[in-house]
């Protein structure tokens, strides 16, 4: 089994269109991505998918690189 | 003060008989059709299971993958035509320049079958789950959004929904945009993708479309006596239009000129054609007055002709009270016998084929034509192309609603 940041990446891979070596945990969506606004709504969406847990709008706005999705997933989501 | 002239200077095409506008034009000029049974969904329980289906497109040719999941196939096509088109002119958007070059490209039905798979999402898993690029991805004004986006075109940015009319509404419109001084230069067409399971269930309810499911190849053919309905058509077409005098200055290759624009309402019924064709013999009349020319003209007439029972002898009718005996000289063909009829894309993929047929002097064929139903009785270029040294020629597009639309192009 993969673990969450295994998971976490390859749909951030896969939403934002970019390569596996660009998502480092820091790594901001938005400004070193290429991500808009609306992209972020849609990968929030395919991890509550994936992990199969409900994202808040008010959490979600705080979830702007790998290592804040990982650490909420790990929090929030996998028990 | 004399209007100020438009030329067209860029072709772009995505058509069941090709995804560029040469190879489609290749397939007019042998009258190839390119129409089959349809492979992309079961149609097992459709009571007509085939159309104009584009095959082989690859769009990441014209837009990234991450950007083109955002988007209806409908405006990956028009994104394709566009592109191809714009290309074509060779045109350099710039700082100066980009203020006064628009797009203008339509579509009859727009994102339909993004629209039906987001509405399955809704019931199946709650409002949550739909995507937030379902809007952006199927308004119908997003082929224009995108284009305009794409190459960072600061003029008017616009889009035509006239149903069958579209894409030679869009053409017109847009050349007057030039003629009136709002651009210089315009990416102008329709794009359409409506042989998807919603589309074409819904055609098929309206009974509009043939049912010989057993001769996809023979199904559209105008004015024959055995024709029973439309053949449903994915594809896009787009032109660049540009101002004579821009386009002669950076020695453009200009393919036709647009010499005149023609609309008027039927006011008649929803999906009928006006008796007679009354309609469109206004739009043409209209059409010819703009472009300054008489009846006699005309050498050539791209018609609507979808293969209806009743369109088919109502666009006959009305050429014949427009043009009088001069309807018996002039050829009269229906490109839909090989491309079938691809809606808000119909207008722009025969503007095309009418400017190319200006420009190469080819009068294309009306395939399938074996025996001409009774009062159908002009020449519609039956079966084989020909060589004619055209110089003045129609393009018709009338549409649910009686929306009608009609060019004036002239050889250059």
């Amino acid at each position: 089994m993969s673990s969450i940041e295994e998971r976490v990446k390859k749909i951030v891979v896969e939403q934002l269109g970019v390569e596996e070596d660009q998502v480092t945990p820091d790594a901001s969506f938005v400004d070193d991505l290429g991500a808009d606004s609306l992209d972020t709504v849609e990968l929030v969406m395919a991890l509550e998918e994936e992990f199969d847990c409900e994202i808040p709008d008010e959490e979600a706005e705080n979830i702007q690189t790998l290592g804040q999705a990982v650490a909420y997933i790990e929090e929030h989501c996998e028990k | 003060m004399s209007k100020r002239r438009v030329v067209i200077t860029g072709l772009g095409m995505v058509s069941p008989l090709g995804n560029t506008v040469a190879s489609s034009w290749d397939g007019i000029k042998a009258g190839r059709s390119g129409i089959s049974t349809i492979d992309t969904f079961d149609v097992s329980a459709f009571s007509v299971k085939f159309g104009g289906q584009i095959r082989d497109f690859d769009v990441s040719q014209y837009i990234a993958p991450k950007e083109a999941k955002k988007m209806d196939p409908f405006i990956h096509y028009g994104m394709a035509a566009g592109i191809q088109a714009f290309e074509d002119a060779g045109i350099e958007v710039t700082e100066e320049n980009a203020e006064r070059i628009g797009v203008h490209m339509g579509a009859g039905i727009g994102g339909v079958d993004t629209i039906s798979r987001q509405h399955k999402i809704l019931l199946e898993n709650g409002p949550r789950r739909i995507s937030p690029f379902f809007v952006p991805s199927a308004i119908i004004n997003m082929t224009s959004g995108n284009l305009s986006i794409k190459y960072g075109l600061k003029g008017p940015n616009l889009a035509m929904v006239t149903a069958c009319a579209t894409g030679t509404h869009a053409i017109g419109d847009a050349a007057r945009l030039i003629m009136y001084g709002d651009a210089d230069v315009m990416i102008a067409g329709g794009s359409e993708q409506a042989a998807n399971p919603l589309g074409l269930a819904g055609f098929a309810a309206a009974r509009a479309l043939s049912t010989r499911n057993d001769e996809p190849e023979r199904a559209s053919r105008p004015w024959d006596r055995d024709r029973d309905g439309f053949v449903l058509a994915d594809g896009a077409g787009a032109v660049v239009l540009e101002e004579y005098e821009h386009a002669r200055a950076r020695g453009a290759t200009i393919y036709a000129e647009v010499l005149g624009f023609g609309m008027s309402g039927d006011a008649y019924h929803m999906t009928l054609p006006a008796k007679g064709g009354e309609g469109a013999a206004r739009c043409m009349k209209n059409a010819l007055r703009d472009a300054g020319l008489n009846p006699e003209d005309i050498d050539y007439v791209n018609a609507h002709g979808t293969s209806t029972p009743a369109g088919d002898l109502a666009e006959t009718d009305a050429v014949k009270s427009v043009f009088g005996d001069h309807a018996y000289k002039l050829a009269v063909s229906s490109t839909k016998s090989m491309t079938g009829h691809a809606l808000g894309a119909a207008g722009a993929l025969e503007t095309i084929f009418t400017a190319l047929a200006l420009h190469e002097g080819v009068l294309p064929p009306t395939i399938n034509l074996d025996n001409p139903d009774e009062g159908c009785d002009l020449d519609y270029v039956p079966n084989e192309a020909r060589q004619a040294d055209i110089r003045y020629a129609l393009n018709n597009s009338f549409g649910f609603g009686g929306t009608n639309g009609t060019l004036v192009l002239g050889k250059v």
